[in-house]
This record gives structure tokens, C-alpha cells and sequence, in this order.
């Protein structure tokens, strides 16, 4: 019996720059491992938000204060952010260094515009009054969404010296492995946002 | 003169600089004697210029063999300072109605003896064993990430100084190991002991899980070739699983004090009582990561005995297939079980029946490891080693404190038993016969093979029937006294209860450990000066590859990573005249890439414990200095593509040559 396509014919993908050489290779593996600890910690902050969401006490309900148009503003950006980081990774794949750059900075710009929609939306609530003293309702709301935006803010920060990195030593196995990780994380939050967004504000709105 | 001096202006300076609520009635003899210790240490360095050799051999090395002795050591102080806890415990408990220690004490003591002993004491005995012989038993150069492991050892290091400070500036945390809320919240404990507690080991937690990770990595991504899964040693194995529960126990319990942190220093409602708090969310966070905690420190024992019964009684070990079955299962039964920390909380028949279930199935895979360890020995030539003697006197221990464990898995026993002294006697029961033996075992075991002499086996033998008679002296009591009636945490009893006697035998075997321990300090400082230096790098005649390297092991580990063709290779490689010493040839030898020593990790780890000192009194200035100190250490490693030093193939040819390891 033959195979109807000779697989010697078939050109073997040449391995991404991130992964040739190995002890940069185990350090993708590495931080698979860090997100895996990390996703336990906002599986954590999810059950500790599960267990408290009810209990609204004197506080407000989450239909009083969530409000749909800075959440879908928030969640436009983030999930954009994650394709133009996609984007960059394609970029770098292709070896178009100024390419990958342009969609990081881009990135970066959709990112800090999620945090400042974040911050602005937790400023109103604290200047109502509406602080995690407040109710067990409000303390898990506050720590859970805050922690994805220290999150989000930490990877801003981190990728700005990159950024740095990556114009004085161009793409090598080093930085372009600092930047697949790095894409690695921000899709991390944004899939922990569609939780959010689907846990918190839209569970929120409905009940 | 000038002693008296600096301890005037300590004082001075903590009457200036600490609020009033936070000043503990002095301990002038824990002052006196850490100041005076800090004393001797310093001019010790500087009267013999050690200060240089201090920093560059061992506060920046990214060696893993160095940063397991400085686990070591680390660890071996802690037991000294859990241990005189636990005698001020128990001379407290002596008689009816003495107190040589109020109340409050007492809590701070109790609180302190638990926190150490499994925080500072086990997890960094565990990672000393890690550390010092996990890449050599799967032919590794180094750990996976060098740097990394000494960022976590500096984490532990600070997490553990800053709890230890506490005793002196500001008290202790109070609320035992466990911190329950809401007793915890600023309500019920105002100062800043619960601070101390949260903070430090938030800063040691980080570095554990990265401890985790890099573990997991190192045993997935960096053996030898032919190492495959089911030829790893099983102290790879059951470090393997230990980093996973590690990797999944840690982030709850970083949770549970983070939001306890929050509602103490920023008013949040969590675990209050008020504003709809839920202090029972803590207690299932808290035990979340409690459980699979004690299979993180009970594992890695199993690991030690596994490789310690089978070199002593010069066979393989028996049933290796299910030895690595069984600890897969206990990984993955470690998560059903956390419920039966808290039956009486009264989540109803039907949680606390599964979880009593799901308790008892775990002695199963347990018992499977405990009839292959005899099997093992059946037939065997075995030697009484002091590594062997804490194994054989590990079985029925364990065994016996694994039936009283089984005995609480029954739930209505468990609502008669719950927090009493039955209960104390039965976890000390496996962490001392199950973790502290296995860790002393494996001491003994590696200890050639981290500083190239064994320890004296008459003064171990010696150190070891002192800990293990005095270990049933202590508790053999306990567990009478726990059908007694007799409750923990409980600083004094009346005359009359009928506790009088049991008590008095438990403190004579409390202090007989203790007389255990100081034996065992003696024989290290006696075997350092008197014991001859091992040449052969194999002094127990062992199966697995650590042995065939010189002693201590070269910084490179291995001069030419072996090919594995078989379980316990080193074994095979001596029954086939095959050592690597037989074969190495100087062409053979490559220039190496090391990675280079960095200062990096300690900056980060003192940037921590400014950071966290900051935090626990509320000096908003310094915890932004601490995290400046953080970030600036994180930005300028990120910077650094200095990582690595060459060792050129003439240099390897030298050491392997005056190690008597080259042909030719």
C-alpha cells in the first residue's frame, strides 16, 4: 500500500527561532508551569468570588453597579490586543523585526487602555462609595478583577523592556523567546477575561 | 561595655520607632542572645576576612550542590529553633498549674513550633535533598533554571528571618500554624504578630512554588539520554510528584493569606464577621493547599527510604512499577481528602462521608509502598547503617500513625477526637516518624556525597535510639492523654484530672529528643574535623548515578554525561566493569557552558524582606522602597544576557585528573 503523498516530499517546518536552542526551549516549558500556578491562583480568587457573590449585605447588587459599556469597551480592547500580539508573534515568525515591533507597541497602547477604562470604572465605584469594606460581594469583585488588571498592568511594564531588549539586540533565540513568552501570558489574561466577563459582569447583570 | 551600649540604643530605638500597641514586655534573653549571636558571627568574618569568600561563594552561587547545603544548614537551624519551642511547651505542660511561661507566650510559642517546623523546617530539609542529589541522579548539569533556585532559596531564607524577628520586634503571631480566621482579623488580633506571619510566609510561598516549577522541569526536560520515566530513581519520582502538588497546593494557600492580609492592613471584608465575611472560605483555602502539604513533605521521605532500603539491603528495589503507581495515586487522591481537616464544621452527612471515604483510600496506595519496602529487605543482606536503622524504625511508626490517621476518617470518631491531644499525637506521629525520619535518613545517606566524609555512625546510632525511644516516650502519652479529654493549644491543666503523670512522662521524652538533636549536632561537628575524607565518591556501595561521581561533585556535575541503559545504572555500570571513571578518556572531555554566579537573587530576596517588613507595620514608605528594590533587581535581570561562563576542556581535564578519573 502507498501513501498517496511521499512523506520525504513534504518539507519538514524549520523550528521557530524561539525553540532552537534548548535551554531556551525549557524555559517555554518553565513557563507553562508558572501559568499553570497562576491559573490556580485566579481559580482560587473565581471560588472565593462563587462563594461570595451572594453576600451583598447593606452593599450594592451587582446589577446597581456594573455597567455594559465600559465592560464591552474593556473586553473589545483586550481581545484585540490579543490578536495584534498574534500578530507580532507572525511577525517574528517571518523574521520582520519593525513589523512585530509596530503590532507589540500596538498591544501595548489596546493594553493600557483596558487598565485605564479599569482604573476609571474603580475610581467611580470608590468615589459612590461602593469600597470592598463595603460587603463580601464587593471585596471578591474587587480583589479578583483587580488582580487581572495588576496582571495586565505588570505585563505592560514588562513589555516595554522588551521592547527595549529587542532594539538594541534584534531578534535571537533569547529575546524572540522573552517575547513568545510574553504572548504567552497576555493570551493568558485574555482568556481569564472571557471568565470575568462572563462570571462577574454578565452573571452579574442577569441576576 | 560596648555590648551594653548597642543593646541601650536597640532598645532606644525600638521605644522610638514602634507604636505603642506593638511593644511586647521585652524578652531580654532572646535579645541578649540574638544580638550577642549577630555579634560573634560578624566579628567572626571579619577577624578571619571571610566577608569576600561569604559573598562570592555562597550569597551569590547558582551551583543547586551549594544551595542544598544552604538549605541545609538553614533547615538544621530551624529544627533547633522548632525544637526549643516545643521543650518550652512542654516544660510548660510539666506539672499542673506551673507556668513558666504565661499564656500569651505560650500561644506565641505553640504558633511559632508549628509555622517553623513545617514551613522552615521540612519544606527546606526537602529542598536541601532536592538540591543536592536530583541532577545527579538523572545526569544532569545543573537544575533547569539556576538562577531561579537561588532566588527561591533567598525567598525562604527572608520569608524565615522575617518570622523570626518577630520574637524580638513587636510579638509573635499568636493564632496557631493554621491563622483560622476570623480569630486572625485585626477584630480579635490587633498587632502586628499576624502580620509576620502572613507576610513571611507569602515571601517564603513564592519561592516554593518556583521551587516547584523548576523541579518539574528539571526532571521533564533535562535527563540523561536513555533516562526515561520508568529507569528514574524513585526519589526522582516521588520528587517529581512533589513539585507537581507544589505547583497545584501553593496558589490557595497564597490566596487564603493574601485576602486575610488584605482585610488586616486595607479593610477589606473577607473573613470578618461583619459586611457578609465568610471565615469558613479561609478554612477551606487554607486546607486546599493543607493536605496535599502533608503528602509535599511526607513524599519525598518515601522517595528517601525507597533508595536507602534498597542500597542497604543490596537488592533492588521491590515492585518498582508499583511504587511509582502508588505515588501517582497519592498525588492524585491528595486533592479529595482537605474536607476531613474540618468535619465538625458541619457540612452534613454526605461531604463528610466522601471525604471520609476518600481518606481511607489513601492508606491503600500507602500500604502497597509499606509491604514493598519489607519485601525489599526480605532476603537481603542488610547493613545498620544509621541511614537504615531510621528506616526500619520508620515502618511501624508510620504505620501506626497512619492507622490513628484512618481512625479520624471514621467522621463520629472524628467529632470525639477533633482537637484534642489524640490528634497532636497522631500528626506528630507521621511527621516525625514519616518526614523527620525520612529526612534524617536521608542526611546520613547523602551526606558523603555533599561534603565528601561520612557522618560517625556510633555517635548516629547513638543520636538516633535517642529520638527514636524518646520520640514514643513523648507521645505514646499523648495519645492517652487525648482519651483523657485533654484539649490542644491548652497552656496549663489543673490538679485532679487525672493528666498529671502522662504529662510529666511526655515532657521526660520531649527532653530526650532534645538530647537526640544536641548528639547529632556533636557528631556533625566531631565528623567534620575527625571523619576521613571519602576518595572513592561511592562509600555505601550505591545503585544510582550520584555515586559514581567523586565527592564532593565537581562544579560541572559530570564530566561526560552518561548514556542510561538500565534502572539503578550505577549498578549495572559496576557489575559490567563499566564506571565512568573506567572510561572516561581526556579526548572525551568538552568545553562546558556554566552558569555564572549572580547577585541578583540575594538583592531580590533582601528587597522582599524590606518590602515585607514594611507591610507588617504599616511603614508605607519602606514596603515602596522594598518594592523598588524588587522591580529594579527584576529589570536589571532582564537586561542581563551575562548569564553564562565558559569552562574550557583543559581546566575539566585537571580537576577529573587530580580526582584520579582520567585513562590515559
Amino acid at each position: 500500500m502507498s501513501l498517496p503523498v511521499d512523506p520525504k516530499v513534504i518539507p519538514k517546518p524549520p523550528v521557530p527561532l524561539e525553540f532552537s536552542v534548548k535551554a531556551e526551549s525549557i524555559k517555554i516549558t518553565g513557563f507553562w508551569m508558572f501559568l499553570v500556578s497562576d491559573m490556580l491562583i485566579f481559580a482560587s480568587l473565581f471560588s472565593v468570588f462563587a462563594v461570595f457573590r451572594s453576600r451583598i449585605m447593606a452593599g450594592p447588587t451587582p446589577n446597581q453597579i456594573f455597567h455594559y459599556g465600559s465592560t464591552l469597551l474593556e473586553t473589545l480592547l483586550l481581545l484585540t490586543s490579543s490578536f495584534t500580539v498574534g500578530m507580532a508573534i507572525f511577525a517574528m515568525r517571518k523574521s520582520h523585526a519593525k513589523v512585530m515591533m509596530a503590532w507589540l507597541v500596538l498591544t501595548l497602547v489596546l493594553g493600557a487602555g483596558f487598565v485605564a477604562t479599569e482604573i476609571h470604572e474603580f475610581v467611580t465605584d470608590v468615589q459612590h462609595g461602593i469600597t470592598w469594606h463595603v460587603s463580601g460581594f464587593l471585596s471578591g469583585f474587587f480583589v479578583l478583577v483587580g488582580t487581572h488588571g495588576a496582571h495586565v498592568s505588570f505585563g505592560i511594564a514588562w513589555a516595554v523592556t522588551l521592547l527595549f531588549q529587542l532594539s538594541r539586540r534584534g531578534l535571537t533565540p533569547v529575546t524572540s523567546r522573552k517575547l513568545y513568552t510574553f504572548s504567552l501570558y497576555w493570551h493568558f489574561l485574555d482568556i481569564v477575561w472571557v471568565f470575568i466577563f462572563t462570571f462577574v459582569y454578565l452573571f452579574g447583570k442577569i441576576t | 561595655m560596648s555590648f551594653m551600649a548597642v543593646y541601650l540604643f536597640y532598645l532606644y530605638m525600638i521605644h522610638t520607632l514602634f507604636p505603642e500597641n506593638v511593644r511586647q514586655p521585652t524578652e531580654l534573653g532572646a535579645d541578649v542572645m540574638i544580638i550577642g549571636a549577630g555579634i560573634i558571627i560578624v566579628s567572626v568574618l571579619t577577624r578571619y576576612k571571610k566577608w569576600r569568600w561569604l559573598w562570592s561563594e555562597w550569597l551569590t552561587t547558582v551551583d543547586h550542590k551549594k544551595i542544598g547545603v544552604l538549605y541545609l544548614i538553614s533547615a538544621l537551624a530551624m529544627l533547633f529553633r522548632g525544637g526549643v519551642d516545643a521543650l518550652m511547651l512542654r516544660t510548660n505542660l510539666a506539672l499542673p498549674n506551673i507556668q513558666p511561661i504565661g499564656a500569651n507566650e505560650y500561644n506565641e510559642v505553640f504558633t511559632t513550633h508549628g509555622t517553623i517546623m513545617i514551613f522552615f523546617m521540612a519544606m527546606p530539609f526537602i529542598f536541601a535533598l532536592f538540591n543536592a542529589v536530583v541532577p545527579l541522579m538523572i545526569g544532569a548539569r545543573d537544575v533547569a533554571f539556576p538562577r531561579l533556585n537561588a532566588i527561591s532559596y533567598w525567598l525562604f531564607a527572608f520569608g524565615a528571618l522575617l518570622l523570626n524577628i518577630s520574637f524580638v520586634l513587636g510579638g509573635s503571631p499568636n493564632a496557631g500554624w493554621t491563622a483560622y480566621a476570623p480569630f486572625t482579623e485585626r477584630a480579635f488580633t490587633p498587632g502586628v504578630g499576624e502580620n509576620y506571619y502572613f507576610m513571611s510566609l507569602l515571601i517564603a510561598g513564592i519561592g516554593t512554588t518556583m521551587t516547584g516549577i523548576n523541579f518539574l522541569v528539571t526532571i521533564i526536560r533535562m535527563r540523561a539520554p536513555g533516562m526515561t520515566f520508568m529507569r528514574m530513581p524513585l526519589f526522582v519520582w516521588t520528587t517529581l510528584t512533589t513539585s507537581a502538588l507544589i505547583i497545584f497546593a501553593f496558589p490557595p494557600l497564597t490566596v487564603a493569606l493574601a485576602l486575610t492580609l488584605i482585610d488586616r492592613l486595607f479593610h477589606a471584608s473577607f473573613f470578618t464577621l461583619g459586611h457578609g465575611g465568610m471565615p469558613m472560605m479561609y478554612v477551606n483555602l487554607f486546607w486546599l493547599f493543607g493536605h496535599p502539604e502533608v503528602y509535599i513533605v511526607v513524599m519525598p521521605a518515601f522517595g528517601i527510604f525507597s533508595e536507602v532500603v534498597a542500597t542497604f539491603s543490596g537488592k533492588q528495589l521491590f515492585g518498582y512499577t508499583a511504587m511509582v503507581l502508588s505515588v501517582v495515586a497519592i498525588m492524585l487522591f491528595a486533592y479529595g481528602t482537605w474536607v476531613h481537616h474540618f468535619f465538625t464544621m458541619g457540612a452534613g452527612p454526605s461531604v463528610n462521608v466522601f471525604f471520609g471515604l476518600s481518606t481511607m483510600l489513601i492508606a491503600i496506595p500507602t500500604g502497597v509502598k509499606i509491604f514493598n519496602w519489607i519485601f525489599t529487605m526480605w532476603g537481603g543482606r542488610i547493613r545498620m547503617t544509621v541511614a537504615m536503622l531510621y528506616q526500619i524504625a520508620f515502618i511501624p511508626t508510620f504505620a501506626i500513625g497512619g492507622a490513628t490517621g484512618v481512625m479520624f476518617a471514621v467522621v463520629p470518631v472524628d467529632y470525639q477526637l477533633h482537637n484534642g491531644y489524640f490528634l497532636i499525637a497522631h500528626f506528630h506521629n507521621v511527621l516525625i516518624g514519616g518526614t523527620l525520619f525520612g529526612l534524617l535518613s536521608g542526611m546520613h545517606y547523602w551526606w558523603p556525597k555533599m561534603f565528601g566524609f561520612s557522618l560517625n555512625e556510633r555517635l548516629g546510632k547513638f543520636a538516633f535510639w535517642l529520638f527514636f525511644i524518646g520520640f514514643w516516650i513523648t507521645f505514646t502519652p499523648q495519645y492517652m492523654l487525648g482519651f483523657e479529654g485533654m484539649t490542644r493549644r491548652l497552656y496549663t491543666y489543673p490538679l485532679g484530672y487525672g493528666w498529671h503523670m502522662l504529662n510529666v512522662i511526655s515532657t521526660l521524652g520531649a527532653f530526650t529528643m532534645g538530647a537526640g538533636f544536641v548528639v547529632l549536632v556533636y557528631d556533625i561537628v566531631w565528623s567534620l574535623f575527625k571523619m576521613p575524607r571519602d576518595a572513592t565518591g561511592d562509600p555505601w556501595n550505591g545503585r544510582t548515578l550520584e555515586w559514581a561521581l567523586p565527592s564532593p561533585v565537581p562544579e560541572y556535575n559530570f564530566a561526560r554525561v552518561p548514556v542510561v541503559t538500565s534502572r539503578d545504572m550505577f549498578w549495572w555500570m559496576k557489575r559490567h566493569h563499566a564506571t565512568i571513571a573506567d572510561q572516561l578518556k581526556p579526548n572525551d572531555i568538552r568545553e562546558l557552558e556554566l552558569p555564572k554566579n549572580s547577585p541578583v537573587p540575594f538583592i531580590l530576596g533582601l528587597g522582599f524582606f524590606i518590602f515585607g517588613f514594611g507591610m507588617v507595620f504599616e511603614w508605607w514608605l519602606l514596603a515602596f522602597l522594598g518594592l523598588a528594590i524588587i522591580i529594579g533587581s527584576l529589570i536589571y535581570t532582564g537586561f542581563d544576557y551575562d548569564e553564562h561562563k565558559q569552562v574550557s576542556a583543559e581546566e575539566i581535564r585537571h580537576i577529573e585528573q587530580s580526582l584520579g578519573r582520567l585513562q590515559g
